[in-house]
């Protein structure tokens, strides 16, 4: 079992909420990979036994949403926002400078497992633009040289 | 200048609290409807305010409301959803009142939800927003403290019981009924209509699905009466209306101005007018899904019938500016791969579609298109338009593309000459 027996009280008292414990199923795995990064198929198959339904109706699920990794990722997820206000203002000249920086692609993992870099659409702070967001924070008017200051915080090389 | 929504919204941009909130009449409204007011006559009152929803398509809400059924022989569980998935690109306005003042949301719901007879609710909120959802937590536990919401609110025997949903991120989760399905815990896709979600919704029960911006309006209207309310408005359309601009002008953002405020005086007075060497070439006025505005309609009221009749949409009244110097037909195929990107996939046309419109504009712009492609991209405009499609989402998608080849159709065209005599117009 990967899955900790916190992580299963969690998730059954969040299918407790609802008339029917597949409707926690996001609930759920957003609770399975804050503990484990990401979904991979053998956790992917105990929140489902813990939720009652079957493995595929689960991945139907989390294959949909943007923020439910079914690949593994690095510990901190850089998403930087690709839609029009960010676009204009310079989100293109700030994923290059970050793949340069950190040498990988987009959907890609730097190789001490640190990074991985991933579109995202509009963050919603498009007078604050380019925006992306590291992890659980956002950081607004981001350019290259900002980014190097924010990168340099958390440690990246 | 009265601005009810954002008069909490401290410009260090932490969040109001329960006493600030309270330090300013709220939570009043509710309790004058718990106190004076049945169900019904609190509808009358959202109804006589002439309220639109602020989500985007301005459906009157009190309208809305009434397809609820209500008294003895209504089922005895309804849900009223707030929704809170502001992912259009463009949008940024339910953000400033999620963060900045949780709970006018909390009493917005509450009132709605005793409108309705609903006793249980939730905000549908995208998982990007961290910070509103940590604001929103604390708010909640602060206003089931104080009896605000749960158990037989403020003594008058109505209960309500508020629970976050924080989503996991995709835009269709914006559309009423499948948010309700995302809530259920299934992909997004849309639910076919009828029924409408007012008589059959989530779990089957009566539900109604209200924007952030629509909910923070109740407070006011229940507090100030519908006369006030309609006095905000500087045309037929009441109330205030938080407009919003982003792209290159001087001071882009976001405030709370009467409804029907122009968008002149939004773009040169709010955000100072285009940057030095920038000249303002178009305009989206409500967000990435409604049709491209020129500079000769900068003097129309911004309210939903004045807009609509220059060809556009209100939308969420947050404008997107195109600037001369940015091409117009590489920021069409920027909306239109996130729309590509975003489709459920649910039905046919908008599946297969709006990558077909991408790979077209991406050929025009590799300099492989041909006259006959601009025709075809005109002729999807048609079939992905309203009503060939399960939801608006492409019909949507679709608003900037046809307006875009209406306005700037040389900025097309010049993709079809050879190379060497386009000229560099854009950086």
């Amino acid at each position: 079992m990967i899955l900790t027996p916190d992580e299963i009280q969690a998730i059954r008292q969040e299918a407790g909420h609802f008339p029917y414990p597949s409707a926690a199923a996001i609930e759920a795995l957003n609770i399975a990979q804050r503990g484990h990064d990401w979904i991979s198929d053998e956790l992917l198959r105990e929140v489902a036994e813990v939720l009652g339904i079957s493995p595929a109706d689960l991945d139907s699920v989390a294959t949909f949403y943007n923020l439910i990794y079914r690949r593994p990722v690095g510990k901190r997820v850089i998403h930087y926002c690709n839609s029009v206000s960010c676009w204009m203002l310079g989100a293109e000249d700030n994923r290059r400078h970050l793949s340069e920086r950190l040498g990988i692609g987009l959907g890609e993992t730097t190789g001490d497992g640190e990074y991985t870099l991933l579109p995202i659409v509009c963050l919603g702070a498009c007078d604050k633009a380019p925006v992306l967001m590291i992890g659980d924070e956002t950081h607004f008017n981001v350019d290259p040289a900002k980014l190097d200051d924010i990168l340099g915080e958390t440690g990246a090389p | 200048m009265d601005k009810p929504l954002t008069r909490n919204i401290k410009p260090d941009g932490s969040a109001a609290s329960l006493a600030e909130y309270r330090a300013g009449g709220g939570y009043e409204g509710l309790k004058k409807a718990l106190a004076e007011l049945a169900p019904l006559e609190v509808q009358q009152q959202v109804k006589d305010s002439g309220l639109r929803g602020r989500g985007g398509a301005g459906f009157p809400t009190g309208m809305k409301w009434s397809f609820v059924p209500m008294g003895e022989d209504a089922p005895k569980t309804k849900y009223l959803v707030v929704n809170g998935d502001e992912m259009e690109p463009g949008a940024f306005k339910d953000r400033l009142l999620l963060e900045g003042d949780p709970h006018q949301l909390i009493e917005g719901v509450a009132i709605a939800s005793y409108a309705i007879q609903a006793n249980i609710a939730y905000i549908f909120l995208r998982g990007e927003y961290r910070l509103a959802a940590d604001r929103l937590r604390r708010a909640i536990a602060e206003a089931e403290e104080y009896k605000l919401l749960g158990a037989n609110i403020l003594g008058s025997g109505f209960s309500l019981d508020l629970r976050l949903h924080t989503s996991a991120g995709r835009y269709i989760c914006g559309e009423e009924t499948a948010l309700l399905n995302s809530l259920e815990g299934k992909r997004a896709n849309p639910r076919a209509k009828p029924p409408f979600p007012q008589v059959s919704g989530l779990f089957g029960k009566p539900t109604i699905v209200n924007n952030v911006e629509t909910l923070c309006n109740l407070p006011h209207i229940l507090r100030n009466g519908v006369e006030w309310y309609k006095g905000l408005s500087r045309t037929g359309e009441p109330g205030t209306k938080i407009y919003g601009v982003s792209g290159r002008v001087k001071r882009p953002g976001a405030w709370e101005l009467p409804m029907g405020t122009t968008a002149r005086e939004i773009i040169e007075e709010h955000a100072g007018g285009m940057r030095d060497g920038y000249r303002l070439k178009g305009y989206m006025p409500g967000g990435a899904s409604t049709d491209f505005l020129l500079p000769e309609h900068l003097d129309i009221p911004m309210d939903y019938g004045s807009i609509g009749k220059a060809g556009s949409r209100l939308g969420t009244g947050t404008m997107i500016l195109l600037d001369d110097r940015t091409c117009p037909v590489r920021m069409v195929l920027n909306l239109e791969q996130f729309f590509a990107q975003e489709s459920c996939g649910w039905c046919t046309p908008c599946r297969d579609g709006l990558p077909w419109t991408v790979s077209l504009l991406e050929r025009l712009i590799e300099g492989r298109g041909r006259l006959e492609d601009l025709h075809t991209l005109e002729r999807l405009c048609g079939l992905l338009g309203p009503g060939n499609t399960f939801c608006a989402l492409a019909p949507g998608a679709v608003e900037p593309l046809q307006s875009a080849l209406k306005y700037f159709r040389a900025d097309f065209e010049r993709y079809l000459q050879p190379q060497s005599t386009r000229g560099g117009v854009y950086a």
